[in-house]
């Protein structure tokens, strides 16, 4: 008997997720990937498998899993609360769960998503590459939709990798965050006063938000020349304003081209603490250089081996 | 031909050349991306062609990742040639009855003058793939003629049916997937612009040259690929 969680409930959003799929942007093909890429990484350190093992990705109500055979899990990410039979478990530990248990991962409470590890990664088939969802173009396992109940997912031998020194967890926001941002390249095709505005002002994650991007509510960007460019590569983390002067912060499943201009971008160690957001949190923008931004990356990547901030 | 690199983030890196919709810079584009994967740089993870840009990822915290930027200012001072003709010569038909030409109409109406025309026009001219994005496949193509160029719908569709042939704001493209859209829709093709099951999944790529055939009906629904023949 392979082992495997079977769903018994999907949860509200629960999708398979690796690093994303790479390579493939220049025929249009999305990344899609983890909205919290520490946590994922975190939660498949924790169960000694490499960054880029499938794991399911929860969000704001977790799924009821049934065990078959044995698995060791692990959680991180936002604070859900996760019982097997009914017994409590600690957060950012792992444990080994055997065949007929449930598992049962409840509401959140701090942060939006959490990513389930399990040891040897989700065997789920590989499409370009990648065990990414990417619910849009309906890519990758399940036909790139959200699990439902009945769903099996098969898990894969681990290797003899041994695991590591637990990483520091990703403190949740709590009704907001505040992430630093650096100049898109498209900064002069705003007023200074919309800069100004977006590192000062308080922006709200509108209802209208999802894992391909968050449209924000704040005050007005303003264009200098309008709002449409022609069709390039928007990386995650771009903000692209459309006329309305609104910004849309593009996300995980973000598609590869876009045609407005860009004011900012998220720092990619500050993206997970943004993909731990939910509709009605708020976010503020700080500025900062893109070597402060190598440098935040180099502090997150130790923090998540283990070192101590 | 005068380019900016630019950090577009903290993972990636732009290169800009004029901002015009013009075959020779689109063509440069794509030669400095090629140019860029030929060099298998192991910290570059993805690159990507815009209509007048090469966006190119890479993985900060990989060994050697710093030196991008000096790789891609040393990449643009290769010589180059005229490589606008380079891409592959692809033929699409296409159906503009009935159903399939739902804004056609709207077409002839914005252009002053008959659905007839709006159809002779769209076939009359070889387009090039500037850009492949959005969606898996979908192509963005230029130039349209300009009386038959409507801009974007006011209100977009929430469901574009696939295959659909569409122009707006001077493109023209196929929607690979049942998606949202606010292009004009003039006509459908039976075939797959992204088919996963295909050797070749991708029928498009940037750089290449399209004309689009005029088939009716029965045509499209004895070659469709679409299942709904």
């Amino acid at each position: 008997v392979t082992d495997a969680l079977l769903v018994a409930r999907a949860g509200m959003l629960t999708t398979v997720q690796d690093c994303g799929r790479w390579g493939y942007q220049g025929v249009g093909v999305p990344v899609a990937g983890p909205m919290d890429w520490y946590s994922h990484a975190l939660a498949n350190r924790l169960v000694g498998n490499a960054p880029n093992a499938a794991a399911l990705e929860v969000t704001l109500i977790g799924p009821e899993l049934i065990v078959e055979g044995q698995v060791v899990c692990a959680m991180a990410g936002a604070d859900f609360e996760v019982t097997i039979d009914g017994g409590v478990l600690p957060a950012h530990q792992p444990f080994t769960a055997r065949g007929g248990s449930r598992v049962r991962i409840g509401a959140r409470r701090a942060g939006a998503r959490a990513s389930l590890a399990v040891r040897g990664g989700f065997d789920v088939p590989l499409t370009f590459g990648s065990r990414a969802t990417h619910l849009v173009s309906r890519m990758g396992p399940f036909d790139g939709r959200a699990l439902r109940a009945g769903d099996r997912l098969p898990i894969g031998s681990a290797d003899q990798e041994s695991i590591g020194d637990a990483g520091t967890p990703l403190e949740m926001p709590r009704g907001g965050a505040r992430v630093r941002v650096v100049p898109a390249p498209h900064r002069e095709r705003f007023t200074d006063e919309a800069w100004r505005a977006l590192t000062s002002a308080r922006f709200i994650v509108t209802p209208q938000s999802d894992r391909m991007g968050y449209r924000l509510e704040g005050p007005v960007l303003a264009h200098v020349r309008g709002a449409d460019i022609l069709s390039e590569a928007m990386p995650i983390g771009a903000m692209q304003v459309p006329s309305s002067g609104q910004p849309i912060l593009l996300m995980a499943d973000r598609q590869t081209t876009g045609g407005y201009a860009t004011i900012a971008n998220v720092i990619t160690a500050d993206l997970p603490l943004a993909g731990q957001l939910a509709p009605g949190d708020w976010i503020e923008f700080s500025a900062c250089t893109h070597g402060d931004a190598i440098g935040a990356l180099r502090a997150r990547h130790a923090s998540l081996a283990g070192a101590r901030t | 031909m005068d380019a900016r690199v630019v950090p577009a983030g903290d993972a990636a890196w732009l290169v800009e050349l004029p901002e015009r919709i013009d075959p020779v810079v689109n063509a440069r584009a794509i030669d400095i991306a090629s140019r860029v994967t030929r060099a298998r740089l192991p910290f570059v993870r993805d690159v990507v062609v815009g209509y007048r840009s090469v966006m190119v990822y890479v993985d900060p915290m990989a060994d050697g990742a710093g030196t991008i930027e000096s790789r891609l200012r040393s990449i643009l001072g290769e010589p180059t040639e005229d490589t606008c003709a380079r891409g592959a010569s692809v033929e699409v038909p296409v159906c503009y009855d009935g159903v399939f030409g739902l804004d056609l109409a709207d077409v002839a109406a914005y252009a002053r003058c008959d659905v007839g025309e709006v159809i002779e026009r769209h076939l009359a001219v070889e387009y090039r793939v500037f850009v492949v994005g959005f969606v898996p496949g979908f192509a963005y193509m230029a130039p349209v003629d300009p009386r038959i160029a409507a801009p974007r719908r006011s209100s977009p569709r929430l469901k574009v049916p696939r295959g659909s042939v569409a122009i707006a704001a001077g493109q023209t493209g196929i929607y690979p997937a049942e998606t949202p859209g606010g292009w004009n829709l003039i006509g459908r093709t039976p075939l797959r612009p992204y088919a996963p099951d295909r050797s070749e999944p991708f029928m498009f790529r940037a750089g290449d040259r399209v004309r689009f055939r005029r088939i009716n009906e029965s045509e499209y629904r004895a070659t469709s690929e679409w299942g709904d023949a």
